[in-house]
Parts: C-alpha cells; sequence; structure tokens
C-alpha cells in the first residue's frame, strides 16, 4: 500500500514537472498579484507592511484556486481514472496523493517564494518565520476543500470561475486564523494559539476531505 | 417499512397528491401567525426604551435570518437522504429550497442594514452575525451555480447533496472563526448593542414571526416542489392522466 501511494505520487509530480506551465503560472501569478498592491496602494512602506499578510494571504489563495481547476481533469479525459476505478486501488489514496503531489508541485513553490516577497513588503524576521508556519499550516487545507470542488466539477466544460464561487466560502476559516497570526507577530504576541487552531484544521481536513473528495469524483465523472 | 413509507409517502405520485391536502393547513396557520405576529409587533408591543419603533424590524430581520439558517441545515437533511436512500422528492425539495435560503439570506441582510444605518450610524458593519450570513449567501450561491452548469439530472442532484453536506460541516467552523475574527478587531462595537433580555410583550410577537417565517418556507418550498415533481415526471402516466382531467 506505501508502495503504490509513493508510486502515484512520484509519477504525479513527474508528470507535472515536465510541464513548466502548469505549475509555473500560479507561482507567477501569485507574485504578480502581490506586486500590483504596491503599484495600487503607494509606496508607503508602513501602510503595506500593515497590509502585508492580506496581501500574500490573499494572494496565494487565489493563485492555489487557479491551480487547482484542472487538479483531475487530464486523469478523467486520459482513461486514467477509469483504469484506476477498475484497479484494486481505492479512489480515496490515489485522490490523497494527487492532493500531495499537487501540493508538492504547486504548493510549496510559492512558500518557497513568500519570504521574497515578505522583504518586497518589509516584514521583519517573526513576520517571516510566521508567514511560512502559517502556509506550510494553512496550504494542505486550501488543497484538500478544493479538491472537493473540483472533482465535483471534472466534468463541466464551461467551468469559468465555478470553482472559486463555490470554495472561497469554505477557505474564510483558514484566512482568518493566518492573517491574525500574522498580525499578532507583528504585535509581538504568543503565536502557538493561532498554530494550534491552524494545525487542529489542517488535520481535521486531512482526514475527511480525501473520502469527500472520492466521492465528489465519483458523481461529477458519471456525467 | 422503509417500503412502505416510500411508496405512501415519498414517491413523487404520492408526494404531489398528499402535499395537495397538506398545504391548505400550512397556509392557514401561516395566515393565523402572520397576521398576529405582524399586528402584535407592530401595536400591541411596546416601543424600545432605547431604538424607540426603530427596533420593530427586528420582527423581520430575526425571523429571515433565522428562516435562512434553518434552510441551510434543512437543505442538508435532504441532501442525505438523497445520497445515502436516493429519495427523489429528497433530491427536488433541497434543490428548491436553495433559491428560498438564498432570499431569506438576502431579506436579512437588507433588513439588517436598514436597522443598522439609524443605530450604528452606518448601513454596514462587519459585526460577526451579519458577516456569517453574508458568507451563508454565498454558499448559497455556490450551490445554486453548481447545480445550474451540471446538465444530468441525477449527477446534479447528487453533486449538489455532497456540496450542502461539505457546506453544513463547514459552517459551525466558519462561524466561529468570524465571531473570534471579529472580536479580534473591533470587540466594543458589539458589547454596545449586545441585546438586553427581550421582554414578554416583545418576544410572543418575534415567536409568531419565526414561526410565519419558517410555515411560509414550507409553504413555497411545497408548491416549488409540486411544480418539479410535474416537470421531471413529465414523460410518465400519472401525468399525463393529471393533464387530462
Amino acid at each position: 500500500m506505501f508502495h503504490n501511494l509513493l508510486v502515484l505520487i512520484h509519477h504525479d509530480i513527474l508528470i507535472t514537472l515536465r510541464q513548466a506551465y502548469s505549475w509555473l503560472t500560479p507561482l507567477l501569478f501569485f507574485v504578480l498579484v502581490v506586486c500590483l498592491f504596491p503599484l495600487a496602494l503607494g509606496p508607503d512602506t508602513e501602510t503595506l507592511n500593515k497590509i502585508a499578510p492580506g496581501i500574500i494571504w490573499v494572494a496565494a489563495l487565489l493563485a492555489i484556486l487557479m491551480s487547482l481547476g484542472n487538479i483531475f481533469r487530464n486523469d478523467v479525459h486520459e482513461g486514467y481514472l477509469d483504469l484506476i476505478l477498475l484497479s484494486s486501488t481505492p479512489l480515496t489514496l490515489l485522490v490523497f496523493c494527487k492532493v500531495i503531489s499537487h501540493w508538492i508541485t504547486h504548493c510549496l513553490p510559492l512558500i518557497l517564494i513568500s519570504p521574497l516577497l515578505g522583504v518586497l513588503l518589509n516584514l521583519n524576521n517573526t513576520e517571516e518565520l510566521t508567514l511560512i508556519t502559517t502556509l506550510l499550516l494553512g496550504t494542505p487545507v486550501l488543497c484538500l476543500l478544493g479538491a472537493i470542488g473540483s472533482a465535483l466539477i471534472v466534468s463541466v466544460r464551461t467551468q469559468g470561475l465555478l470553482l472559486p464561487i463555490l470554495i472561497m466560502p469554505l477557505y474564510i476559516p483558514v484566512l482568518i486564523f493566518s492573517t491574525s497570526a500574522m498580525m499578532a507577530a507583528s504585535l509581538h504576541q504568543p503565536l502557538s494559539a493561532y498554530f494550534a487552531i491552524l494545525g487542529a484544521i489542517a488535520l481535521f481536513t486531512l482526514v475527511f476531505a480525501p473520502f469527500l473528495t472520492s466521492a465528489a469524483l465519483r458523481i461529477g465523472v458519471n456525467q | 417499512m422503509w417500503h412502505w413509507l416510500n411508496q405512501k409517502f415519498l414517491a413523487p405520485k404520492s408526494f404531489y397528491a398528499n402535499s395537495a391536502k397538506l398545504i391548505p393547513w400550512i397556509a392557514l396557520a401561516f395566515a393565523l401567525c402572520f397576521s398576529y405576529g405582524l399586528f402584535a409587533g407592530l401595536f400591541i408591543a411596546p416601543a424600545d426604551y432605547q431604538q424607540g419603533d426603530g427596533f420593530r424590524i427586528i420582527y423581520v430581520h430575526v425571523p429571515s435570518a433565522f428562516t435562512a439558517m434553518a434552510i441551510y441545515f434543512s437543505m442538508a437533511v435532504f441532501a442525505v437522504f438523497t445520497l445515502v436512500f436516493r429519495v427523489k422528492v429528497a433530491a427536488i425539495g433541497m434543490s428548491c429550497s436553495a433559491k428560498i435560503g438564498a432570499w431569506f439570506t438576502f431579506l436579512a441582510l437588507i433588513t439588517g442594514s436598514i436597522w443598522g444605518k439609524p443605530m450604528w450610524g452606518t448601513w454596514w458593519i462587519w459585526d460577526a452575525r451579519l458577516t456569517s450570513v453574508l458568507i451563508l449567501l454565498f454558499l448559497y450561491f455556490g450551490f445554486i451555480a453548481l447545480q445550474s452548469v451540471i446538465p444530468n439530472q441525477q449527477t446534479r442532484d447528487r453533486a449538489g447533496a455532497l456540496m450542502a453536506i461539505v457546506g453544513v460541516i463547514n459552517l459551525p467552523i466558519i462561524h466561529y472563526s468570524v465571531i473570534w475574527w471579529n472580536t479580534l478587531h473591533q470587540g466594543p462595537t458589539l458589547s454596545k448593542f449586545a441585546k438586553p433580555s427581550i421582554a414578554p410583550a416583545m418576544l410572543y410577537p418575534l415567536l409568531a414571526m419565526i414561526a410565519a417565517f419558517l410555515l411560509f418556507y414550507a409553504l413555497t418550498l411545497l408548491l416549488r416542489m409540486r411544480n418539479q415533481i410535474l416537470l421531471r415526471e413529465i414523460n410518465s402516466q400519472w401525468v399525463a392522466e393529471l393533464i387530462h382531467e
């Protein structure tokens, strides 16, 4: 079972890495959106520092939402999913691997580049560390929840902005706790409570979301 | 037992027949509650010592907010019946509820902001409860959008059901995170307007109005569901016979 898991993840990561377009565009989108804000709000460092958590988090959230649109799409179109459904590998396992590999290829680059954006927005060291920690705890939740919506509409031809409309309300708790953690960090308050709540949300989603996603995928494929 | 229940009440045909008998009673109960609640709320209940007659909008605002929440939970119950027991009528009830629920949520927001203007001095405040009702509206929109893009009837029902369940699991988390967020940013605004426990003369009309709104939901839901049943079963024998009568 564990071997299957690694093979699936490895396979997915390889496929994504060979299409640089698919993982580079969310990253560029993220950087561009963050850079738009100083241009729109003026270069005053104090204002930028104050709203930096919100900017970075909203941009990351949007970039991840964009990338999630086709997490299952190719597998369905190429018949890979049908093979998985026929094989003895449980669908939940496939979903789990897909989300993990999606997180590694699409979210990890965002997290790695976020300290750089933090520098652009004048974050100090504690704030940078908090930013990375909240992103590490929060982005898996975004991927797991987004996968549910993405699976539901996998066969819909004209998706447009349906996925963001469907999923964005569910992202609100993660957004709230992450940005509050960063605000607390800038006020030198203790942070463990925020991390504990984010971690709890992450674990809760990690347990339930793959089952819901595989149920959604079964529904979504049959249209 | 289950089979009997299914045959007797939950099959679209028998549901259509039975709901016709139910509708006049619901309409009557609604008319009684609504007329008592409206009259007592607007004329009998004393004016609030702080807000004057302005508080009377509570008789529309609170019932619509309560009903909006209740409809989302009823959608989740319908969703379970759709996914687990594959009851056709439940799926119809679920998708018909969504639009009614969205309208009640909209009504709650509008009356809330009309109430906020004289009391808080602004149309909108990022108050925890208003914000979570706004998010509820977005959840309704998401559900309606999802159902409107899926062409296949059965898939539409089941996808909607799954989405409703995911939404209802998340709703408490969202609600409490919003409350927490609000107290972090602007706690005092809320406690200034913390409700004093309500006097009985004000409370009974309010309860009557809540009952009236719930009955109104049941009434419109049944009417919409009957419509939808006819639409979905348009090719069946009994609908053809019904039309010929």
